[in-house]
């Protein structure tokens, strides 16, 4: 066992050593993987106390206490550690943008405001910074979503901002990546927004309350007349005359108004929550939440339309001075005991590690910890229809799996071992490798 | 539709109104104005993390006159003392918060000029704001409250303590020594703001920058000489000397040459850090804190070696260019070199959850669990120069603490009570005992406005300031706005001019 892991080891130094600088290599075993004496969250039953998990092929060959080891499999002895689905984060801009502050490495938002046809996967970056880094804090697949907003991106101005693709958090190329590159069609719904930001004045311009909601009227009418559109474009496809003329935008829209594809809707306040429940109910299209800071106002039409929400993170600042210092904490367990199915999402890249963070935190204030587990495994994948494949520890799903020292959701939990795709994943960055440079700085002479 | 926002608009301003009378509710959960005697206060059955001393299992902590009059296994109470059940629960000296903006009245900057040492934030501390209450409820009890970092050199700082629902006026820390903010790097040569049309403003480069700070303290070490050339004049017994004239600007830079003021310098790069070190030695003035700092891992043994502190974030990078180097081990990796190091909210939301913040010194970078936890309490204690009064659970020291119900270094661990001056100011239990009366409050005030706006109605044409009023509507923002931020802050961390931090 033993020599097995200093294996092991040796292959993580060699391969750190040949993969020294930008283009290190993420990936290093393949076969047969069996992890032993584990505690076991399956998340789909009672944990398992000294459990083995067996991975073939990239996928989850057997779970269970007692389970054989196949001849010639890779043993990670996890006596005293614990085994999870890899945390899964449902919003974030990852590989569409690196640095906040610098537009030529941001590419989240098109300009616009009918994108359909733009999609995430096309634009990330599979060297990008943040995926070693994310990846760190036991995120193993995200939602790359284009004009989501976000610490790192310029914003989202977009009604049809363009289709979020599902990754997982390793590979070279962005395919050897994909998990479906079609995953959702992204919304920012609009708001109704009274006050703006004046450059040319540097001032806070404000604006009649009437104006503005005249406005956000005005782009609720353009989106429905555009799904309408693409309604009829779909149907015209379907036997197309003479003179029919293609439209890639239009076209792009076929799944979304056939209800295959998801619309991915950021809403957060009450109002914004009610008419993009209300519209997508009366368009007969299938509606993702994300944001939902209001949510709670919202929670009879939500649960009555069976609507899944992804929540913004915990820790932030309540909307209204009036409301309880602990609104958004609170939030998530007051939505799942009415019965809304909640995920938990970054909204970002640089604070994507703090999904288990935002988790723990609702957990603290009421949410049962098994569902703040699955809010950050089970639900997203659900979510997006990914289940089949993603967020338990369960046999035939993909193998992507973590193995800690403790709540994966906790702040001081150590990240053991990674799998993405069956495969033994370095949790090493730039910023491990620039904490052990300067670690070994001999000290300066003064 | 426009009977609706009428209704709203008045709504609103009716709450805005009786925001007084709301927050009035939420003031001091003893009670107590701080006229009469803080009350004698055992917290019984606690685990005591003194940091100062380690932790004790299961102690008393004994609050007479607003400080801590004894610590340790079982304290006799007098018969009139309030007593705390703490069994299972956790103390800890208040969170300190080195890096704040809360509490201000408006914008952070004052971006006009690159030298704004004239502007004092003690000024227009804003004793409403409803983010002292979130951050008290965050166990923070005292916060070093600075302008943004539009300047090279800023505004005047000042250090207050969350007593929520006393008046501005009662919000500074008494005796804490003041500072000034210090920025570098791409903030104060404006790289992110360069905004069409308005005129370009110097510096627009670090070497720039390092020259306003060089020629502000070079004007400020002549102003200090004339100075003390009339005080010598005077002191000799000379009648006539004419005074020079007063310099608003330098005044304060000449309170940093004579020790003072502090200089809290807003920084990133590890280059920007060295230079503003070596104008500190020119000038002999002493640099006490470098805030952000993420770089200073880099460069931490000269840190070390001027005797600085470090400010800094926990796990925040990639926003800028000069952040995208910053590493979460920053904070270990400088305290293992010798440096004194806290970490910082720089945002409201980002305060009401520092201790988990010092927890990630633990994962990143192996601190232990006592000097995770004095990231957030007696070292910016120490950077803030108000250690003998706060900052560890000491005898003699404030009654500034708060308890939790878990570990603090945990994302499980929830405030029960924030004490400041031996006061309860933060009660979970009674706040949320409280709700339900505010929710009435709040439904009848409501009530009562939608009744107003029938009455008028019913009375006929309306008078042609009301219609002026209503047109600007100015409290529709309140609950029209469109989507709240993304939180945490701003990509441009405390440089942003619209009131950003």
């Amino acid at each position: 066992m033993k020599r097995l892991l200093l294996n092991f080891l040796g292959a993580v130094l060699v391969l750190t050593l040949l993969g020294a600088g930008a283009g290190k290599a993420q990936t290093f075993t393949a076969g047969d993987i069996a992890i032993t004496h584990a505690k076991i969250f399956t998340l789909a039953g009672p944990p398992i106390e000294d459990g083995t998990v067996v991975i073939h092929a990239g996928k989850i060959a057997a779970v269970g206490a007692g389970i054989p080891i196949p001849a010639g499999a890779q043993v990670i002895d996890a006596k005293g550690l614990q085994v999870y689905p890899g945390l899964f984060d449902p919003v974030t801009q990852m590989g569409l943008s690196e640095i906040g502050a610098v537009n030529a490495t941001v590419d989240t938002t098109e300009t616009g405001s009918f994108n359909p046809d733009v999609t995430a996967a096309t634009a990330i970056l599979p060297s990008s910074a943040h995926i070693p880094v994310t990846r760190a804090s036991g995120i193993t697949e995200v939602i790359a979503a284009p004009a989501s907003g976000g610490f790192d991106s310029r914003g989202a101005s977009n009604l049809v901002g363009g289709q979020a693709s599902a990754i997982h958090l390793s590979g070279w190329t962005a395919e050897e990546m994909l998990i479906n590159k079609h995953a959702a069609m992204v919304v920012d719904w609009p708001g109704i927004e009274t006050r703006s930001f004046d450059f040319s004045t540097f001032s806070i311009k404000e604006k009649p309350f009437a104006d503005a909601k005249k406005e956000y009227d005005k782009q609720v009418n353009e989106l429905a007349d555009y799904v309408e559109q693409a309604r009829h474009y779909a149907q015209a496809l379907q036997s197309p005359g003479t003179g029919f003329q293609r439209d890639v935008k239009l076209e792009a829209m076929g799944p979304v108004v056939r209800g295959e594809m998801p619309l991915l809707i950021f809403a957060d306040r009450a109002r914004q929550i009610r008419d993009a429940v209300e519209f997508c109910d009366k368009q007969k299209l299938k509606i993702i939440l994300a944001g939902g800071t209001e949510a709670w106002k919202e929670k009879d039409l939500l649960r009555s339309k069976s609507v899944p929400v992804i929540l913004r993170p915990t820790l932030g600042e309540p909307p209204e001075e009036d409301d309880a210092y602990d609104r958004l904490l609170t939030q998530p367990e007051e939505l799942r005991a009415a019965g809304i199915k909640i995920a938990f999402g970054s909204f970002d890249n640089s604070f994507a590690r703090r999904l288990g963070q935002n988790a723990a935190n609702a957990i603290a204030h009421g949410l049962p910890y098994e569902e703040g587990l699955k809010a950050v495994t089970l639900y997203p994948a659900q979510m997006f229809g990914l289940d089949a494949q993603l967020g338990t520890v369960e046999t035939g799903k993909t193998a992507n799996l973590i193995v800690t020292n403790g709540d994966p959701l906790e702040v001081t939990t150590d990240i053991r071992y990674l799998l993405i795709k069956g495969q033994l994943t370095s949790t090493d960055n730039k910023q491990k490798a620039l904490y052990e440079k300067y670690l070994s700085r001999p000290k300066a002479a003064h | 539709m426009k009977t609706r926002a009428n209704i709203l608009c008045l709504a609103a301003a009716f709450l805005v109104a009786t925001a007084g009378l709301l927050s009035a509710r939420e003031k001091p959960a003893s009670g107590a104005s701080l006229d009469a005697a803080a009350p004698v206060i055992l917290i019984r059955n606690a685990t005591i993390l003194t940091v100062s001393h380690g932790t004790i299992d299961k102690g008393d902590i004994l609050i007479k006159d607003g400080k801590i009059a004894a610590v340790g296994g079982t304290l006799k109470a007098p018969a009139d003392a309030v007593v705390i059940d703490a069994t299972g629960q956790f103390v800890t000296p208040g969170i300190i918060d080195c890096h704040s903006h809360i509490a201000v009245d408006g914008s952070v900057n004052e971006g006009s000029v690159s030298v704004s040492s004239m502007v004092n934030i003690a000024d227009v501390l804003n004793s409403d704001d409803i983010s002292i209450w979130r951050d008290l409820a965050g166990g923070v009890t005292t916060a070093n409250i600075l302008h943004g970092s539009a300047n090279s050199i800023g505004g005047q700082t000042v250090v207050i303590k969350l007593r929520w629902g006393q008046p501005a006026a009662k919000l500074p820390f008494e005796g804490a020594l003041p500072g000034i903010k210090f920025a570098l790097g791409e903030n104060p040569k404006r790289s992110n703001f360069r905004v069409s049309g308005a005129p370009e403003r110097y510096p627009a480069t670090r070497m720039g920058v390092e020259e306003t700070i060089r020629g502000a303290f070079t004007e400020a070490r002549d102003y200090k000489k004339s100075w003390d050339d009339y005080n010598k004049r005077v002191a000799s017994g000379e009648k006539n000397a004419i005074p020079p004239r007063r310099n608003l600007k330098l005044d304060p830079l000449v309170e940093v040459l004579e020790g003072k003021r502090y200089v809290h310098a807003h920084c990133y790069r590890e280059d920007e850090i060295l230079m503003l070190l070596r104008v500190a030695k020119e000038f002999g003035f002493h640099v006490q804190t470098l805030q952000h700092v993420l770089e200073g891992y880099k460069v931490a043994d000269e840190i070390a070696a001027a005797g600085t502190g470090a400010s800094t974030f926990s796990d925040w990078w990639a926003y800028k260019v000069e952040a995208y180097e910053a590493i979460p081990y920053n904070a270990a990796l400088m305290t293992r070199r010798g440096v004194l190091v806290s970490i910082n909210s720089d945002d409201a939301a980002e305060a009401t959850h520092l201790n988990q913040e010092a927890a990630k010194s633990i994962l990143y970078g192996g601190l232990t669990h006592d000097e995770a936890l004095k990231l957030v309490t007696l070292n910016p204690a120490i950077q803030l120069g108000i250690e003998k009064r706060v900052g560890s659970i000491d005898v003699g020291k404030d009654a500034d603490l708060a308890i939790y119900n878990h570990d603090p270094l945990s994302a499980y661990a929830v405030v029960q009570k924030t004490l400041i001056d031996g006061r309860v100011y933060f009660d979970r239990e009674k706040e949320i005992a409280g709700r339900a009366a505010l929710e009435k409050e709040k439904k009848d005030l409501l009530e009562k406005a939608r009744k107003k706006q029938e009455e008028e109605k019913k009375a006929g044409a309306k008078k042609p300031e009301e219609k002026k009023a209503e047109e600007k509507k100015p409290d529709e923002k309140k609950s029209e706005e469109k989507k709240p931020e993304d939180k945490p802050k701003p990509p441009q961390d405390d440089a942003g001019q619209g009131g950003a931090q």
